[in-house]
């Protein structure tokens, strides 16, 4: 292992390391301050566009970040094909949890009137001497 | 493919001895059996993760409002005032530097230079004990201090413009004499007095809510309990490193990974869990903090 690189090289990338994700981390800081309205006086992206604009750059500095980490200070990069992809493949599958689950969320609570309302419902009993149960009102139903 | 190599090896049994094959002797992914398992660990291990981050994602979606990350992580030791993010920002360059420290003993490692080991572990420990002192100064400051626990959250946003009343109802005013009003989204912290959390009355002004009155909610619990659960297994994450590189170091400055002449493999492994704890790091900030 390691026989790619000399020593120089080596101490060379872990300085280069240290200030690329310090520099990041600064950056992504200085971003969401700015973003979230603390450093400008009525300057802030918490709606619409630059919203979404700022929620991209820091998704991304991070998905840049775990890269590095994983390919340099994690040695991924002088990996063999096969553990790579035996390792990456599999982390793929987040992408479809992270859709489901956030549309999963969103739905929730574009619904949370309905289900407070369905929750408080008051189900009426069925009068006596029939057949208990509840029956929709309008349904047909067998009754042989 | 299968008949040539099964030749090949007759072949070459005088040089390769079969039973060293079974036993690991060679290896497809170029990589040993322990280090292979601790990558497909930390792929198990990434799962958790995410699927606490995405339960996160799921659960702020749902939610009518959601604490603003930059008016509750706002504290810092010694410093009176409102100081968004700083704190987590000194936390996330602890671990940076933690991490580095960690690529240089692995470098000294391949060299089979135990005292370059020893020291860049030593410091490595140091980041990871000061990150563990960081974290238990912002969850005393949380709990004790702004009474967030895992069942509740004094933190909450309004969810529409209006005005703070006082306790017989009459509107509520500044110090200069101006009407005491909120805006939608403007967050809040609920304090306690003698035991029991102060809940001012507010009425809405605008939005559908306009003219009824009512208290000022708490926050969605759930915010509380993930942040809890989520940051405390991370954190239990980085204490199990800091014990497990203690052991490794005390190993190290023993000898013990000299003798066994494989390059400090060992430190190697811890190292690969030791980054994997910053990599979560990267995430929980993103998502905690930033997002």
């Amino acid at each position: 292992m390691a026989g790619h690189q000399t020593y120089e090289e080596q101490k060379a990338l872990v300085f280069k390391g240290l200030m690329l994700l310090g520099a990041i981390t600064i950056v992504e800081v200085f971003i969401a301050l700015l973003a979230k309205g603390h450093l400008i006086h009525g300057v802030e992206f918490k709606h619409g566009f630059g919203h979404y604009l700022y929620m991209a750059l820091m998704v991304g500095f991070s998905i840049y970040k775990a890269y590095f980490i994983v390919f340099y200070f994690m040695h991924m990069a002088y990996e063999l094909r096969g553990l790579v992809l035996s390792v990456l493949l599999p982390v793929t599958l987040l992408i479809w949890a992270i859709i489901a689950f956030f549309q999963e969320g969103s739905a929730w609570g574009a619904r949370r009137e309905l289900i407070k309302e369905k929750n408080e419902e008051v189900v009426q009993p069925a009068p006596a001497g029939k057949p208990t149960g509840y029956l929709l009102p309008g349904a047909s139903y067998y009754k042989g | 493919m299968a008949d040539t190599s099964v030749t090949h090896a007759h072949e070459t049994h005088d040089d390769v001895n079969e039973a060293e094959l079974w036993e690991g002797g060679a290896e497809p992914m170029g990589a040993t059996y322990g280090k292979l398992m601790m990558w497909y660990f930390l792929v198990s291990d990434a799962f958790t993760f995410a699927g606490f981050l995405i339960a996160y994602g799921a659960l702020r979606f749902s939610m009518p409002t959601w604490p603003e990350a930059d008016f509750v992580f706002a504290s810092f030791p010694f410093v009176k005032g409102h100081l968004p993010l700083v704190f987590v920002t000194v936390m996330t360059f602890i671990l940076i530097f933690s991490s580095v420290t960690m690529v240089r003993a692995v470098q000294e490692g391949h060299r089979e230079n135990s005292r370059g080991v020893v020291f860049w572990m030593f410091l490595t420990i140091l980041g990871g004990a000061s990150f563990l002192g960081c974290q238990a100064y912002e969850w005393t400051t949380l709990i004790a201090g702004e009474n967030m626990t895992v069942s509740q959250n004094p933190f909450g946003r309004h969810i529409a413009d209006g005005i703070y009343l006082n306790a017989d109802g009459t509107e509520a005013k500044n110090a200069d004499g101006t009407p005491k009003t909120f805006k939608k989204d403007e967050s809040y912290l609920l304090h306690k007095h003698d035991g029991k959390f102060d809940v001012p009355k507010i009425r809405y002004t605008a939005g559908a809510y306009a003219g009824q009155t009512t208290e000022a909610a708490f926050g969605p619990k759930a915010f509380g309990a993930l942040f809890f659960f989520i940051t405390g297994f991370h954190g239990f994450h980085v204490f199990s490193g800091v014990l497990f590189l203690t052991i490794i170091m005390l190993n190290a400055a023993g000898g013990l990974y000299a003798a066994r002449r494989n390059g400090y493999e060992m430190i190697e492994k811890i190292g690969l869990y030791w980054h994997f704890v910053d990599l979560v790091w990267v995430f929980v900030f993103l998502v905690f903090y930033l997002l």
